[in-house]
């Protein structure tokens, strides 16, 4: 049995009650894009700061769980005044985190995410600073869609950016 | 005074196989029947002895195996119709695949059969998605004008408008229970001035058919539609209960098998009510564990289940608040007459997912979310909330080891 504090880590809760990046940003000149979590009703909206290749700055607004908004804010703060290229690679090494594996679950749960290669490549969370904090999440797969909500909307907004 | 509760917990729950499981090392505490409830082993034995003994299609063998499967399903059909005071249990009984696809036969056969451009439909501020999204989509390709009673502080229907929203109604679509308030709401009142403003009455019963007494006259209602699997039946079945005049007068809804008197290249003339609502090979099994999940609950007595959920929820709505006190939000009304088991809750400012995920360590199973009632939500002023609700076979100790859990929760957000 997973434990919750696997689940529940003190920056979790940090970051959950004191949430950075908090707000929004004009539009324009930012860009603003929602996510949605049809299942439970969660919501993030981002408002983004994109110039010459660099995310200059990025807030968050919405509602919803301990994982889903600390996650946000985890995210903000991991990303804010990176290139594009770093902030995509953070959120391929982030999604690769989230992804579930049966083998590595000690039990009979069956909610294995694979990505079409098969095993992704393996990633150091020691890397990752305080957004390792997030890696006990995959030990309850109901909440993995909390943590990524925010990162999905994140890449749906540089998409647009990048296509505008 | 202590009313006695006349149903013997101890005994109900050795029917129910899910109940002996353990989840995270601890027995289940299972509070989410508004959701779907538990089967007793009589509505599971009563399938597997169905697809052992007598399984083949129906409506279409002569072959005796064939004929006694029909025998069943239409057995069941009648089954259903009695047990809700159906005026004609063979014909105004349909099986669907559940209340929403009742509801969505209504709003898209009867519906587009007889409404128009500018027709006024009232609903309320309180319904599923299941009553509210047909209505909107028809609404869509219509154009209706859509009205809504709304509910006062105490989540109930505040009904000092209601002559005025139903001047000019062709429906009114109601809930009879609400799926998060448990608010049990004056069906026979709306209804009556309904009809006074000539309206078609459509009921959503997927909360009130298995925990309240039926009676489709009673409640006045025109159309009345609920679900196998939140009155410990299966899943994949649900009815449609219309008046055997309305059902007439209504164009198929999907086409195909069964449903049909005759077929050229050309076209068709559909089957009689309620076959002509029922295209395909229909749920026969599922019918059959209805059937018996019908038997199981009137060899209860619906009026002690009532007796029994409404002391267990007046036990868990002033144990919560003894409790717990302030830290914990009931949404809906104070125990009484019009109080289902249904109740949402919130804790602190935790948000309901982190709560049923702290509830999920004790066992206690709960429903985190929207509930499919996002408009209530938004008039609640919450984007969740975490719902425990009631069952037959639901005790006091199910609502400490709720509390229990909710206690911790305090523990682990600080």
């Amino acid at each position: 049995m997973p434990d919750l504090e696997d689940l529940y880590r003190e920056i979790i809760l940090d970051h959950y009650r004191s949430p950075r990046n908090r707000g929004e940003l004009p539009v324009p000149p930012a860009h603003r894009v929602e996510g949605f979590n049809p299942l439970c009703g969660d919501e993030v909206v981002l408002s983004l700061d994109v110039t010459d290749g660099q995310l200059r700055d990025i807030k968050i607004a919405g509602s919803g769980c301990s994982i889903s908004q600390s996650s946000g804010s985890l995210m903000s703060a991991a990303v804010k005044g990176k290139s594009i290229e770093e902030v995509r690679e953070l959120v391929r090494v982030f999604k690769t985190m989230m992804t579930v594996h049966e083998a590595t679950l000690g039990d009979d749960r069956t909610t294995g995410v694979e990505d079409a290669s098969g095993d992704p490549e393996p990633i150091d969370v020691a890397q990752m600073g305080e957004l390792a904090a997030l890696q006990g999440v995959v030990k309850f797969p109901v909440r993995i869609k909390c943590a990524t909500l925010s990162w999905n909307a994140l890449v749906q907004g540089l998409d647009e950016l990048a296509s505008a | 005074m202590t009313i006695k509760d006349p149903i013997d917990v101890e005994v109900i729950r050795k029917d129910f196989p899910l109940l002996s499981r353990t989840v995270n090392e601890r027995p289940i505490v299972y509070l989410d029947s508004a959701s779907s409830s538990l089967q007793p082993r009589q509505v599971l034995s009563a399938m597997d002895h169905y697809y052992e003994t007598t399984h083949a299609n129906v409506h279409r063998g002569v072959y005796a195996t064939a004929e006694r499967a029909t025998e069943l399903y239409e057995g069941a059909r009648s089954k259903v119709g009695r047990f809700i005071g159906a005026p004609e249990p063979k014909r105004e009984i349909v099986f669907t695949k559940n209340a929403t696809e009742a509801l969505n036969l209504v709003a898209n056969s009867w519906g587009r059969a007889n409404l128009r451009r500018d027709d006024v439909v009232v609903l309320t501020e309180m319904e599923h998605h299941a009553n509210l999204v047909p209505w909107l989509m028809l609404a869509e390709s219509v154009g209706l004008e859509l009205r809504y009673l709304p509910i006062d502080g105490d989540g109930r229907l505040d009904l000092a408008d209601l002559d005025r929203l139903l001047d000019g109604a062709k429906v009114v679509a109601i809930t009879a229970m609400s799926n998060v308030l448990g608010t049990i709401n004056p069906v026979p009142t709306i209804a009556g001035a309904a009809h006074r403003a000539g309206a078609v009455v459509v009921v959503d019963g997927a909360q009130s058919v298995p925990h309240l007494v039926t009676d489709v006259t009673a409640l006045g209602a025109d159309f009345l539609a609920f679900s196998a699997h939140k009155m410990e039946g299966p899943t994949g079945i649900g009815v449609l209960w219309g008046r055997a005049k309305l059902l007439e007068g209504m164009p198929p809804f999907l086409g195909g098998g069964g449903m049909i008197l005759n077929v050229s290249l050309e076209g068709f003339r559909p089957a009689e009510p309620p076959w002509r609502f029922e295209a395909g090979t229909p749920p026969i099994a599922e019918a059959v564990g209805l059937a018996a999940a019908v038997d199981y609950l009137t060899g209860v007595g619906m009026e002690h289940i009532v007796a029994h959920e409404r002391l267990l929820t007046t036990y868990a709505i002033e144990a919560l608040h003894d409790r717990l006190g302030p830290d914990c939000t009931i949404f809906g009304p104070p125990p009484g007459g019009d109080r289902g088991g249904v109740l949402s809750l919130a804790y602190r400012d935790v948000h309901a997912h982190d709560l049923a995920q702290v509830l999920d360590q004790f066992g206690v199973c709960v429903r985190p979310g929207h509930h499919c009632a996002k408009p209530l939500m938004r008039r609640l002023g919450v984007t969740a909330t975490a719902r425990a609700s009631i069952g037959l076979y639901n005790d006091e100790h199910d609502i400490d080891t709720l509390i229990e859990g909710l206690n911790h929760v305090g523990t682990v957000f600080g």
